[in-house]
């Protein structure tokens, strides 16, 4: 007989499937795991804490001013890689660094995108490079005070990013006078409690206030108005791993490992029907064929048929598209969709959209905060309609419902929740609109038998 | 009553905040209750409440919002099992009709016995690992198999510690 926390534990994955799997191509943030090297002192052997000490002037160097270092992101074609793909160096320039007050930095670990699970290892395995990353952007943005948002169904991971911290602060890589440069930096690790809402930037803030996880209206932007009503800059846990390798090497290296306007590398988290589902670090620009072939390719030999790009509010692309394109911002824009956190959602031949739709429907209607009308009530018929579909009682007018419901949503609502709910609905009606006719002639038909 | 040992996880918990926004802690203090009660009862929420100095209503409106806050009473083990689409597309809803079976309840109930609670739960940033599942909040499990999930239930039924 074993304890029931053994027990559980014994069910826990340690990343061979997800992380450690070798398929990565010319990574720079999974560089060299193995799943046992997360500790500070392994991170210093890989090179880790250098890019920090350099921006410092820790190692008798000249300190960086906090323009080089914005300007040096700004060089290096960052983009934010929680969704909306924004410059990440022009972003840490919106903050106003001469105000007096308190100002904050805040990481995005909120991660429940579904098809997204990259930020889970990445702070699992290697927690420092969070650290630094955040330590470096603070420095830049005259930040003292930082919080890490994680995800409250990933507790284990959030005990290891504690753990982490110590280590840091033990080090004098956190505290006051960080490495004797006179920049004091704290950073928290906090954690969420199960609401996907809380993803979204103003909501991710007034929960870490300690309240519902409702969006703010924008403007005021956290640049101006963040944490506590101070100026906060919020980037996704794989933007400040991206920052130390950049100013290990340099950004004219960064944005040529990957294509002009989409700089470095870009970490994929493949589901759904492919013979190996994980995390694949490559660079941006990558072809998806060779991406699906890193993964094993599709299951069971199958044919692909659709692929959900970035995560499961992007909006759907059939295999003919998805297999032109490059895995980058602008590829995939460009093919009607968004690379969004880079959660690719394999499906092959056998899947039936509506029923795959369904899903998704019923996970934004579950997840919508309430606070605007049109995602709060939209959502709801979206998915009764499309459940009705699914289940043989569709109506003829049911399709062009979902479509003008869909457009009632978008960009009526104070976050980009209505957005996301909105346009999978669309995608799937615009690619596999026979699916849907297919299954309420079928009920017609049968209504007219009976 | 909040013991003196939980008010001490309190603290540390509130302890990373500015003193003047010690709310923040909420959330960590309603998981500490939660783990130390398996539930959020209304008196734990006024106790909260009254530890950080908030109108009650402000702890309720949190663990009302919140997925993962237990308001009633739960199994001694609650199994939350992700079933959005990519742990669909990955047998997910096999993975819950077997548990269905496996226990004879049907999800969202309670065994007689109060030994296990069935959850549907929304995505747990796990998807490659699919099916996964995760076991009162804290330990995430994955590639539950059948195999597997009846190796975890007649393990939990057996095993040592029932607190």
């Amino acid at each position: 007989m074993s304890t029931v926390q053994e027990l559980l534990s014994g069910f826990e994955a340690h990343g061979q499937e997800s992380c450690f799997h070798g398929r990565h191509i010319n990574p720079q943030i999974y560089a060299d795991l193995d799943g046992r090297n997360w500790r500070l002192k392994d991170y210093e052997a890989r090179d880790g804490y250098k890019a920090l000490r350099k921006v410092l002037g820790a190692d008798g160097g000249q300190k960086m001013t906090q323009d080089e270092v914005i300007a040096t992101v700004k060089a290096s074609g960052l983009r934010g890689r929680g969704g909306a793909g924004f410059p990440t160096g022009l972003k840490w320039s919106f903050m106003p660094r001469q105000f007096p007050g308190a100002k904050h930095l805040c990481c995005n670990s909120d991660e429940g995108e579904p098809g997204t699970f990259k930020d889970r290892d990445i702070l699992m395995y290697n927690p420092h490079i969070v650290i630094e990353g955040m330590a470096i952007a603070a420095y830049a943005m005259g930040v003292n005070l930082a919080y890490n948002y994680i995800h409250g169904e990933i507790f284990t991971v959030y005990e290891r990013f504690e753990e982490a911290l110590e280590e840091a602060r033990a080090a004098g890589y956190l505290g006051e006078n960080v490495l004797g440069s006179g920049f004091n930096f704290e950073l928290h690790a906090h954690h969420g409690f199960g609401a996907y809402i809380c993803g979204e930037e103003t909501a991710l803030l007034e929960s870490l206030e300690g309240k519902k996880g409702q969006p703010r209206f924008k403007p005021p932007f956290p640049a101006t108005y963040g944490l506590y009503g101070k100026p906060t800059t919020i980037n996704n846990t794989e933007t400040f791993a991206a920052v130390p390798w950049i100013f290990r090497h340099s950004a004219q290296e960064y944005l040529e490992c990957g294509k002009p306007n989409n700089g470095g590398t870009k970490i994929f988290s493949i589901s759904g029907d492919v013979e190996k589902p994980g995390n694949y670090e490559i660079p941006l620009g990558t072809p998806f064929p060779k991406l699906l072939e890193l993964a094993g390719g599709v299951r069971g030999g199958r044919q692909l048929k659709a692929v959900i790009p970035g995560g499961s509010s992007s909006p759907v692309l059939p295999a003919a598209i998805m297999n032109e394109c490059t895995m980058d911002y602008d590829s995939i824009a460009k093919a009607g969709s968004m690379l969004g956190s880079g959660a690719v959602i394999v499906m092959d031949e056998t899947r039936d959209m509506v029923e795959c739709l369904v899903r998704l429907s019923y996970f934004y209607m579950h997840e919508s905060c309430g606070q605007c009308t049109p995602c709060r009530e939209g959502t709801g018929w979206h998915w009764r309609m499309v459940h009705r579909i699914q289940n043989g009682q569709g109506r003829p007018e049911d399709i062009e419902k979902l479509d003008e419901v869909a457009f009632n949503i978008m960009g009526r609502t104070i976050c980009a929740l209505g957005d996301a709910a909105a346009m999978p609905v669309r995608a799937m009606i615009k690619h596999y609109r026979h699916e849907f006719v297919t299954k309420i002639e079928a009920a017609a038909k049968q209504a007219a038998a009976a | 009553m909040i013991s003196e040992a939980t008010k001490e996880r309190f603290a540390l918990a509130v302890a990373k905040y500015p003193a003047e926004h010690k709310r923040s802690a909420v959330m960590a203090c309603l998981a500490i209750i939660q783990q130390e009660q398996g539930w959020i009862s209304q008196e734990s929420e006024v106790e909260v409440a009254a530890y950080l100095e908030l109108p009650p209503i402000a702890v309720h409106e949190i663990t009302t919002f919140y997925n993962m806050d237990n308001q009633k009473p739960v199994g001694r083990y609650k199994l939350a099992v992700c079933t959005n689409l990519p742990c669909q597309l990955r047998g997910s809803l096999q993975a819950m009709e077997h548990l269905e079976g496996k226990l004879g309840i049907e999800m969202g109930d309670t065994t007689e016995d109060g030994m296990f609670t069935l959850q549907e739960c929304e995505c747990l940033g796990a998807c490659g690992d699919a099916p996964v599942m995760l076991g009162n909040d804290r330990n995430m499990c994955s590639f539950m198999d059948n195999g597997k999930l009846d190796t975890l239930i007649e393990g939990l039924r057996t095993a040592e510690d029932k607190a």
